[in-house]
């Protein structure tokens, strides 16, 4: 039984939630059996109880829905999905019209569904815990809080209320909680907590939810009313500048709050269930949840690391090349309580990197999210220094130095010299094959790529790049020391641009040929913005810049000698470098002008790319370029050996690129398309052979 | 002249008015898509050749409001070139939607007009746009303002129905309306309504109480009688002045009831039927208007009716079935007297006191469900009436093809 039922002397019922073989409650099938079995027996035993206090026997209060049943609905399971949804809604019902007192004892955290059941508790008392975690998330994974969630929040807080709990999942912690109105009561202890429930009950024999209460009026007003309805008249565009119409669930969400409001509980409730089965059996909650929960699960786990090593923690970094990106691994290893040296050529150099830290913990003690002690502690973690002999006894290097492989091969060979033998060397290169940097490496097996994305401070993922020789301690470690600073690592092997660069610049080249076939500039960063992407193409070119584009064409030419096939993007990068002037941003404009003090705007030199002549591309067409570049090529990194698992294809794309996080990454988003490898066929007789499907594709999507 | 001709007629069922009826939780809005959907698919319409959609509405607020016609011919997907108005001619909508339809094409100025009807009674209560007539004092006093209620108790007051006789026409509508439900009758023009997963939410008229007898009527209390002692009796007896007293006969039980739901009705020319390859179903043969006391309010579908047979060069004779909306019983019923035409022509798949009257809708419904019995019965002519608010009367006279 899920749910354990104990009446005590003063007729109070405790219902305890603890499913059996599990370390945490999740909304199941055998959840669902035992609510039914609770709400049968309360009400045969209605005129001896009390009031009834639910509780949980887990760590965590309850965790919310079964994901696995989740992803597992048919896009033909809608009807037996509703019935079983509004079987439990129903159940929940009748618990929480009993008629007796219902108080929620929330010992840990509760999320979505977990939620969802204090929500039908007529009273919420949590534990003061910094670690409870509170509140919907559901809409984050594609899906919206089925189980009474947006219908009983709404009531409670009203739609403007409700709406960033609702339509942005925002959580919240038990303090919180208790000042939003979510939570009734703290408690100390879970003795403290219980008390407190068994006098509540006693206190209010006659508890009712507010809406089960005559005279209940929404809070802020129903939609008819005219500040409601303005305010809602402007909310779908709001969300739509946001999701850009490819995130069904906020948009469900937003028309569960609406559509609910205008009716009675019950008729709101089903409501709420017609969507939360629209987005239960669609395609892009499957995709979110895939990736966003079971892939981004299964790497903590350590998914890709080698089995077999024992983990390790790394108490002292070296950082070679105190620019951007060393100032910003700096922080990311300090923050985490890990000692750094800060290497450049100059002291002064160094103590700059340095400051790029102390910049930023300013900024969190003015929001108040760190206290000036913490960020001390911080900074002395982090030694600015200009001797390489400093950096002994560090048991990871990582070089952030100019990508040039004569530099780098430099301080490899000055660094190691120092360095205790078992020691790892990582660069930070984002274009340089590995393999060919470590042969500058005294030990070639100890020698590994870490790819950090700039900003450091947000970007949550980093590459990890096995070189030819690289061994498999050597890759745990990196693994471990990855985890170790909070950010999310993927493995995968040494090739130009290893993955997710290359897969970048498919993105930004695609871009730039629309530019070439003459598709108006807003048409192409509008595209990309449409697709799902975080910043158009264009935009993106100019913050990389156009020197790097043609640096690393010009690379990869000589590299690859006649096997070489020049990208239709590369005439544009040499038209506005040489021919234009214009290199990007930090030479002073690109395909953008950056006006001082204002925002940036298109350069209305473009039109030198203009075609008048031509028709107006269809928009489709052109987000199918943007996304088919990115996840074909994606496909050909499996072909060649690059990327050995979809896990970490799927979530280097979305963390690292900013691939739409609706289809679930690079190679899910050819999975869940109807006909990729036709679509492919298609923009490959149009649009050339970088959209040919490769070879391996067609038996990874299973065709 | 053009011929008007009816290609297609559909509905929703309808659902209990109230927010436990299954249709409470559906948008008025998509009532109606749910409906152009399936007008697309039945007919393969090509809507950009749309020329117009024409829908009643009664209640043109909140979720009705703002053009609900084109709100909806958009939010259905149909091409931007289908435009749609909105009409309100109260109990008449639909019928009103259908007859704007005909003389549109057979003015030959459109060619294609999707008439229909829509009404969430549960979800914009009736009389929430407001009505001068009933609640601006000056106006009310200046045109003898009743309740449509104290109007039919009056009616059959003046024609002598008493309680038993109007139970007695509930009882029969029912009967009529279960035994239709039961054979399918309505099959043809019901189109279920679906959530946004395709699942149904209500598939048939739900309103209708199959048991119906007179002892359980006899029971029920009239609704009028409270409200007519209130002064709405003497108001109606200054124009009635030789009438002593009004008998309060109607009742939630024969009255029509309050109920949601859409209907659609596609009416286009002979050309744009050959070029789409639609079979006509029926010819709109005459349409007609007329006014009749306001107080009394519910007199209209007979003179309407015989202004509409004038029209047509036709008698009550010659038409094979009748439907007239059933507001209340005796509204029927004296319309049976006046016409000469016995209750066997006369709605004989029950009506709106068993299956409800979606003020907006009814009149587009009751003309798909006269030219379904036509086909049934292999009959010729058709005519369908109801009373409306204000005083005026509706009526529409269609021919089998």
């Amino acid at each position: 039984m899920s749910i354990r039922y104990d009446i005590d002397a003063d007729r109070i019922v405790t219902l305890t939630l603890d499913a059996a073989d599990d370390k945490t409650n999740t909304m199941n099938a055998a959840f669902r059996a035992a609510l039914h079995a609770v709400a049968n027996r309360l009400e045969a035993e209605r005129g001896q109880i009390a009031g009834v206090i639910v509780t949980s026997a887990k760590r965590s209060f309850f965790s919310g829905g079964d994901l696995k049943e989740l992803v597992a609905i048919p896009a033909d399971g809608a009807e037996a999905f509703f019935l079983m949804v509004e079987k439990l809604k129903a159940d929940m019902r009748r618990i929480e019209t009993l008629g007796v007192p219902l108080v929620a004892a929330i010992n840990g955290s509760a999320l979505g569904g977990g939620f969802e059941i204090t929500l039908a508790c007529h009273h919420r008392i949590a534990l003061d815990d910094a670690s409870l975690r509170l509140g919907l998330p559901e809409v984050t994974l594609g899906l919206l809080p089925g189980a009474g969630g947006v219908t009983r929040m709404v009531r409670l807080l009203g739609l403007q209320g409700a709406f960033e709990y609702l339509v942005e999942g925002k959580q919240f912690g038990a303090q919180a909680g208790l000042k939003a109105g979510l939570l009734h009561a703290l408690a100390g202890s879970t003795e403290d907590m219980l008390a407190q429930a068994r006098a509540w009950i006693k206190a209010n024999p006659h508890a009712k939810q507010p809406w089960d209460t005559d005279g209940y009026k929404l809070p802020g007003g129903v939609p008819s009313q005219p500040k409601v309805a303005q305010m809602l008249a402007v909310a779908p565009a709001m969300l739509y500048e946001k999701t850009r119409g490819n995130y069904p669930a906020p948009e469900a969400v937003l028309a569960t709050m609406v559509e609910g409001a205008q009716v009675d509980f019950t008729n709101a409730c089903r409501i709420e269930t017609r969507y939360f089965t629209r987005l239960a059996t669609g395609q892009v909650a499957k995709n979110m949840i895939a990736t966003l929960f079971f892939a981004m699960n299964e790497i903590k786990a350590g998914a890709s690391r080698p089995a077999g090593v024992a983990v390790r923690q790394v108490a002292r970094v070296g950082v070679l090349g105190a620019g951007m990106m060393g100032a910003g691994i700096a922080w990311a290893c300090a923050s985490k309580g890990v000692q750094v040296v800060l290497k450049d050529v100059s002291l002064a150099a160094a103590e700059k990197g340095k400051a790029y830290s102390a910049k930023l913990l300013e900024k969190r003690i003015a929001k108040g999210r760190c206290s000036e002690a913490e960020a001390a502690a911080i900074l002395a973690r982090i030694q600015p220094t200009e001797a390489v002999a400093d950096l002994a006894g560090c048991e990871l290097v990582i070089e952030a130095v100019f990508e040039s492989r004569e530099l780098k091969a430099r301080v490899t060979q000055e660094t190691e010299a120092v360095l205790a033998a078992d020691a790892v060397f990582a660069s930070n290169t984002s274009t340089l094959p590995i393999s060919g940097l470590a042969k500058a490496s005294r030990a070639p097996a100890h020698f590994i790529g870490l790819h950090f994305f700039s900003p450091v401070d947000k970007m949550q993922l980093v590459e990890i790049i096995k070189g030819r020789d690289t061994d498999a301690a050597t890759v745990a470690l990196a693994y471990d020391f990855v985890q170790q600073i909070g950010k999310t690592p993927i493995v995968v092997n040494d090739g130009r641009g290893f993955f997710t660069s290359r897969v970048f610049g498919c993105y930004i080249n695609e871009g730039m040929a629309m530019l070439a076939e003459g598709v108006p500039p807003a048409m192409v960063e509008q595209a990309g913005l449409q697709a799902g992407m975080p910043v158009g193409p264009l935009a993106v070119t100019d913050e990389v810049s156009l020197t790097l584009c043609e640096h690393i064409s010009k690379q990869a030419r000589e590299d690859l000698g006649d096997a070489y096939v020049a990208h239709p993007a590369e005439a544009v990068v040499n038209r506005m470098i040489h021919a234009l002037g214009r290199s990007g941003r930090a030479a002073g404009g690109g395909f953008y002008d950056y006006p001082e003090g204002g925002k940036k705007q298109l350069w209305p030199g473009l039109a030198h790319f203009a075609q008048p002549d031509r028709p107006l591309p269809d928009m489709q067409l052109l987000i199918d370029r943007l996304l088919f570049a990115q996840a074909l090529e994606t496909a050909r990194c499996f072909d060649e050996g690059v990327l050995e698992s979809e896990r970490d294809a799927n979530v280097g794309a979305i963390l690292g690129i900013g691939f739409p996080v609706w289809s679930g990454g690079a190679m899910q988003f050819l999975h869940q398309h109807g006909d990729a490898l036709g679509r492919a066929a298609e923009l490959a007789v149009a649009h050339g052979d970088r959209f040919a499907a490769p070879a391996g594709l067609a038996a990874r999507l299973g065709r | 002249m053009t011929d008007a001709l009816i290609y297609d007629a559909l509905r929703t069922p309808r659902g209990k008015g109230k927010a436990d009826g299954s249709l409470h939780e559906v948008k008025p809005i998509s009532l109606l898509t749910g409906l152009m959907h399936a007008l697309e698919a039945r007919t393969g319409l090509p809507t950009a050749e749309v020329d117009d959609v024409v829908l009643g509405c009664v209640t043109p607020v909140g979720d009705q409001g703002g053009d609900i016609a084109k709100t909806a011919a958009l939010a259905a997907g149909w091409d931007w070139k289908a435009a749609g108005v909105q009409v309100n001619r109260f109990c008449g909508s639909g019928l009103e939607a259908v007859n704007l339809a005909a003389q549109k094409v057979r003015s030959g100025w459109e060619d294609i007009v999707v008439a229909g009807g829509v009404e969430s009674m549960s979800r914009v209560p009736m009389g929430s746009d407001g009505w001068a007539m009933a609640t601006d004092p000056q106006t009310a006093k200046a045109l003898g303002f009743v309740p449509q209620g104290i109007g039919a108790d009056l009616i059959a007051t003046l024609e002598g129905y008493g309680r038993a006789e109007v139970d007695a026409f509930a009882v029969e509508s029912q009967r009529r309306a279960a035994q239709a439900r039961s054979e399918g009758r309505f099959a043809r023009s019901i189109v279920p309504v679906r959530d946004i997963n395709g699942i149904a939410i209500l598939a048939e008229d739900e309103f209708i109480k199959a048991g119906t007898t007179l002892e359980g009527l006899a029971k029920l209390k009239p609704s009028f009688e409270q409200m007519g002692a209130m002064g709405y009796d003497a108001v109606a007896l200054k124009r009635y002045p030789w009438v002593e007293r009004i008998a309060h006969v109607h009742h939630a039980g024969n009255a029509s009831g309050i109920v949601d739901g859409a209907a659609l009705v596609l009416v286009a020319n002979e050309a744009a039927g050959r070029r789409y390859g639609w079979t006509p179903r029926a010819r709109i043969v005459a349409t007609a208007l007329t006014g009749t006391d306001p107080t009394i309010m519910l007199t209209g579908p007979a003179p309407a009716a015989q202004k509409a047979l004038a029209k047509a060069g036709l008698t009550a004779d010659d038409i094979d079935l009748f439907e007239v909306n059933e507001a209340f019983a005796a509204v029927v019923m004296r319309f049976a007297r006046e016409m000469g035409v016995g209750m066997d022509r006369i709605n004989v798949n029950g009506g709106a006191i068993a299956m409800g009257h979606p003020l907006g809708a009814t009149g587009a419904m009751i003309l798909g469900t006269l030219v379904d019995e036509l086909e049934r019965q292999q009959k010729r002519y058709g005519l369908a009436t109801l009373c409306i608010g204000g005083g005026m009367g509706i009526a529409t006279i269609v021919e089998r093809i």
